[in-house]
């Protein structure tokens, strides 16, 4: 139904943010004493009018609103009109972009405090912020392209924001081409769409992907997932992430683990009828998902720079999203309801590391820290409380989240079904490893501090946001499940939740992952709590921590199959373009010139030749006409 | 007894205008005492040229039929009011070029003594003098009133007359340079050489026609070439009636006289020859085809055809290799008549294809644009006059950003870039060519634009990439007639390139001949 009311005024949650950046980048230097405070305001402004808007969606029929704009493309049989929807399911997201993002700029306030490109950096962020929110809001899939490009912007853009970094300009390349393959994906299955359904609105391609062929759709299907798969950092397109950790903290914490790599699991949600024809590209989802959740939680467990580790955790629990979105219906609410209670245990850890690199002087080799929780208290008790909900510690947020998942995919009742069950309560157990490992290297066991480093706890502007993020991963997963039952919320998107035959009770699974979990948990403490932690990695090591150090190798194989075929491809157009076409041109050049200067002699300036080349013209104008004539 | 024609004076009054204009400012030259001279004459020729271009906007929103007057010697219709609008507008502009007096030390481009031998003592006391020979604006203005009468003439001895009237005017003011005297005086010297030769061809041409018709009537020919299809002396007289033409409209192999006289003319000559006798030239090769000829298309296709690609190949090949600007600009010309070509070529069987307003808009856009790039030439200057040669330009845009940037303007629109004039103008005669069927002729085109861009871009590359010369040439700061010229010019360049439609709507709805 159209909107009435503050959701008329929807476009404003973009256009705040967006008017943000524009300020701070247009008004330059005038603008560095109160940039950062007007960046802050506006994404603040944006959460209010979300919260409002919100409210009044749960009280409107249907709960979905569309917001009509102006027409963005009109071009023949195209008529693109840009627009909003507002629902349950991208009320959702927009809450978590300007809520998490309001406390994140808060956080970046102190944090970037010394930075002399403060403004750029919050610029930035509005600029993200606003990118995301187009993403969410748009109605049709030219909308959120147009947004999925402007993220895909500002995370480049952030990334290197320390541009002067060899380390972090190739990161920002490394992430804007990885998630160039994926885009140029989505752009394809919208091409498709335009071409078979003549139209790229969520309803109008919705209603009519059952009309088509069902290759066509499984095409539409894969295309997506390869957007979203780039987007999202899942195999094979998730070496980008953990390398955009070069970029500042409370970018790694806002864009690459809260909002933005979460945008392909809303994108697979939001084609869900798609998917629902389609269960060849709902298996591929799944297969995605399993394959990436073991891949970061290996990978996870053998890196030592505490960034970077996150990230790892961030792809594999992006990995469980994506298995529970391919588990269809029974999968969405599970997969959504941990995508939010991620975004806040993900990013309370990174804000915390970020406390951490702030004390450290910006060390992030986790060899160098240890014996931090005496020092950086309030640090040390976010953050071990953003750590338990990831584990799934009982009754935290993520033992809701993540149980749920497991639940749906043992309800699948066939050996599918178990065997990705049994992933997903494998990734369990390596997760508490992997981040138990973490906090027993961080915060406990002896000191190995470089010389001259004096922890010390940040300033409240910093640990406020990390406060609030501790109290939503403690709670957020009970309130989902059982207080505001997300389930409920999303019911008019994606329909009555069907009640499920449990093919094992959900106190067994509970029970079980809390055991995988302590096991993980006892692992580490066995491997790593219990010795010496030597200050330079071991280089005589099994197979295994090698490969899980290389990343399982997903590098190595991307540059082989990839990198390297491009490199030769490109050596070899570059000679062709030196040899065959820069020869042919000048080849061409010097035969013009060539002939230039030849027919250039006959303008010697003496009027008797030119007379003589008019009379010459004149007979042979002449003779040809009467040719013509006489013809 | 000779009977009084009927004359029709709304219709022939931008033509009174600016040879009254004329005529008066012959007796100012000989009644007016010296130093007022020069703002009388040029307040004289502007009144004229702009009196007859408001007349003409007047004929044409007022909705003036379209007729034959002064016994059918004349006609008035919608191609004669939008062609001799386009020559007076033009006009008017060039004789702010003439009229510009702060660039040059000695306060004019034109000679103080014409008649003062070059080298000379008297010359050299002369040299600094100023003192102007400022019979050239009433010499100008005959030249618009005759190229206006051009456009108009309904038979071909009046279209004779009218070459004539405008094309002595322009030889002698060829030679009045006041700088380089010796080479301005070569060049008038060949103009009127071999114009006097095309005239001649024009002439006989005319002489066989009338033996061929018993009429030098436009219509009448048309008539008469309708039966005697296959008649040798009509076809040897078309034939030579458009090599006339085609000498004046600069077309290759008739262009051998525009690089040197281009050169050698005083500036603000080149560019009103550049601008003005385009125009008037291709609105009389446009008439003669369409009026008299119309019937007999086949015949003069294949010739148009042949000379179109000529001339644009010898303008784009030999335009590489010059090292002078006007020069560069010359043969920019010749290759421009080649384009222009393809839109006459578009005028369709029967005139029912678009080339005529295709080929009237490309005549307004060229002539505006050439004008603006002549008038930037008379501001880059060294001690001896303009600093014309390409190696004195190189590092322009970095001593004057403004100047090197209208210069890049008025480049990129002849080269075709689109956003200007230029692209507009080419997409219109082009389009209007394929649809006649002439697509090879467009191929052409297109490659002969390529290897023609490739000199402009390389003043812009010149202008902005090179490190400016040692002791290299100064911008004058351009007075008010000079700085107008260009900020119209501009402008219009701009303009026609973004937003031609009106200029489009209004050229295809002048675009009809009587007859």
């Amino acid at each position: 139904m159209p909107a009435e009311g503050l959701l008329a005024a929807s476009w404003l949650l973009i256009a705040l943010p967006l008017a943000g950046a524009a300020v701070l980048l247009l008004g330059g230097r005038r603008t560095d004493r109160w940039g950062h405070l007007l960046g802050t305001a506006t994404v603040a402004a944006a959460f209010v009018l979300a919260v409002a808007c919100t409210v009044q969606l749960a009280g409107t029929d249907g709960r979905s609103v569309d917001v009509e704009l102006f027409t963005f493309i009109s071009a023949g049989e195209l008529d693109v009109t840009a627009g909003l929807l507002y629902d349950p399911l991208s009320a959702v997201f927009v809450l978590l972009i300007t809520g998490v993002g309001s406390l994140i700029h808060v956080y970046s306030i102190g944090y970037m405090a010394h930075d002399p490109a403060r403004r750029r950096f919050f610029a930035y962020l509005n600029l993200f912020v606003a990118a995301m929110l187009l993403l969410v809001l748009g109605n049709s899939y030219v909308a959120l392209y147009v947004g999925w490009e402007g993220v895909g912007l500002a995370s480049y853009l952030l990334i290197a924001f320390w541009y002067t970094r060899p380390a972090a300009a190739t990161a920002a390349k490394k992430a804007f081409i990885m998630n160039r393959v994926g885009d140029v994906g989505l752009a394809i299955a919208v091409f498709i769409m335009f071409a078979q359904l003549g139209t790229t609105s969520y309803a109008g391609v919705h209603a009519g992907v059952a009309t088509l062929a069902g290759g066509t759709v499984t095409a539409i299907g894969l295309l997506l997932l390869l957007g979203a798969c780039g987007k999202s950092g899942q195999f094979p397109l998730q070496a980008w992430l953990p390398d955009a950790m070069e970029g500042p903290t409370p970018v790694s914490a806002l864009i690459h683990a809260a909002t933005m790599v979460t945008a392909g699991v809303y994108l697979i949600a939001r084609s869900a009828p798609v998917y629902d024809e389609t269960p060849t590209a709902r298996t591929v989802v799944l297969a995605v998902g399993a394959v990436t959740l073991l891949i970061g939680a290996i990978a996870g467990c053998a890196y030592d720079d505490i960034k970077k580790v996150l990230a790892y955790s961030t792809v594999s629990q992006i990995g469980y999203m994506f298995l529970a979105v391919g588990l269809g219906p029974a999968g969405y609410v599970a997969g959504l309801a941990h995508l939010l209670a991620h975004g806040f245990f993900k990013a309370g850890l990174f804000l915390g590391a970020g406390s951490v690199m702030h004390a450290m002087d910006d060390q992030v080799d986790m060899r160098r820290f240890g014996a931090l929780w005496k020092k950086l208290p309030v640090t040390f008790v976010t953050f071990g409380l953003g750590y338990l909900a990831l584990i799934g510690f009982p009754f935290l947020s993520g033992y809701f989240t993540k149980d749920a998942i497991i639940e749906a995919a043992l309800d699948r009742g066939d050996t599918w079904g178990w065997v990705l069950g049994g992933v997903a309560v494998l990734g369990a157990g390596l997760t508490a490893f992997y981040m138990t490992r973490l906090m027993l290297m961080t915060f406990f066991g002896e000191a190995r501090w470089t010389d001259g480093v004096h922890p010390h706890e940040s300033p409240s502007v910093m640990t406020a946001p990390m406060v609030v993020l501790a109290v939503g991963s403690v709670f957020s997963g009970a309130l989902l499940v059982s207080v505001f039952p997300l389930s409920g919320w999303l019911e008019p998107v994606f329909g009555e939740p069907a009640e499920a035959e449990h093919v094992v009770a959900p106190a067994v699974i509970g029970l079980v992952v809390t055991v995988v979990m302590a096991l993980g948990v006892l692992a580490a403490w066995l491997f790593v709590g219990r010795r010496e932690v030597p200050v330079t990695a071991p280089v005589r090591v099994s197979p295994v921590t090698r490969a899980a150090r290389n990343a399982l190798y997903v590098d190595t194989i991307n540059e082989s199959l990839f990198m390297r075929p491009g490199q030769w491809l490109t050596r070899a157009l570059v000679w062709f373009d030196n040899r065959g076409v820069d020869g042919a041109v000048n080849g061409l050049a010097a035969g013009l010139g060539g002939s230039s200067s030849r027919l250039g002699r006959a303008q010697n300036g003496f009027v008797r030749t030119y007379a003589l080349g008019m009379l010459g013209g004149a007979v042979m104008v002449a003779g040809a006409l009467l040719a013509v004539t006489a013809g | 007894m000779i009977d009084v024609p009927d004359l029709d004076i709304a219709a022939l009054a931008p033509l009174l205008l600016v040879l009254g204009a004329a005529c008066i400012g012959v007796l100012v030259e000989a009644f007016a005492p010296r130093h007022v001279r020069h703002p009388v004459q040029v307040t004289l020729a502007l009144v004229g040229t702009v009196g007859a271009l408001a007349a003409t906007l007047l004929l044409a929103l007022g909705g003036h039929e379209d007729g034959v007057t002064a016994g059918a010697a004349l006609a008035v219709d919608g191609a004669a009011l939008f062609l001799q609008a386009t020559i007076a507008g033009l006009g008017a502009l060039s004789i702010l070029l003439f009229a510009e007096r702060s660039l040059d030390p000695a306060k004019s481009a034109f000679v103080a003594s014409a008649a003062v031998p070059a080298g000379s003592s008297r010359d050299r006391e002369l040299m600094t003098a100023e003192r102007v020979q400022t019979e050239v604006y009433p010499l100008a203005t005959f030249a618009i009133g005759g190229m206006m009468l051009f456009v108009a003439a309904n038979d071909l001895l009046v279209m004779f007359v009218a070459l004539e009237v405008l094309s002595l005017p322009l030889y002698l003011i060829s030679g009045m340079a006041r700088r380089r005297r010796l080479l301005s005086q070569e060049a008038a010297v060949k103009y009127f050489l071999l114009g006097a030769f095309a005239s001649a061809f024009f002439l006989y041409g005319l002489a066989l026609v009338y033996g061929a018709t018993g009429s030098v009537r436009l219509s009448d020919i048309r008539e008469a070439g309708l039966d005697g299809g296959g008649d040798v002396l009509m076809v040897l007289g078309l034939g030579l009636l458009i090599v006339g033409l085609l000498f004046k409209a600069s077309v290759a192999p008739f262009h051998t006289w525009t690089p040197d006289v281009y050169q050698g003319a005083p500036t603000p000559v080149t560019a009103f020859m550049a601008a003005c006798t385009k125009v008037a030239a291709f609105g009389a090769i446009l008439r003669l085809l369409y009026v008299a000829f119309g019937t007999a298309e086949w015949t003069w296709r294949p010739l148009i055809y042949a000379v179109a690609i000529v001339s644009m190949i010898v303008g784009a090949v030999l335009g590489l290799t010059q090292t002078d600007l006007k020069r560069m600009l010359a043969y920019s010309s010749v290759a421009h008549a080649g384009f222009l070509l393809t839109g006459v070529l578009g005028l369709g069987a029967g005139g029912t294809g678009s080339g005529l307003a295709a080929t009237m808009f490309y005549l307004l856009a060229y002539g505006l644009t050439t004008l603006g790039a002549f008038a930037v030439l008379t501001l880059v200057r060294d001690g001896d006059g303009e600093a014309t040669h390409l190696s004195q330009w190189a590092g322009l845009g970095a001593r004057s950003p403004l100047t090197a940037a209208v210069m890049s303007l008025f480049l990129l629109a002849l080269a075709g870039i689109p956003l200007t004039a230029g692209f507009t103008g080419k997409f219109a005669v082009f389009r209007a060519a394929i649809e006649e069927g002439a697509w090879p002729l467009a191929v052409v085109a297109l490659v002969a634009s390529a290897v023609a861009a490739f000199f402009y871009l390389r003043v812009i590359v010149l202008m902005y990439f090179s490190e400016p010369v040692a002791d290299g040439p100064t911008v004058g700061v351009a007075g008010i007639p000079t700085t107008l010229v260009l900020a119209i010019t501009a402008t219009a360049t701009l303009a026609l390139g973004i937003l031609p439609g009106a200029v489009l709507d209004l050229a295809e709805q002048a675009a009809r001949f009587v007859g």
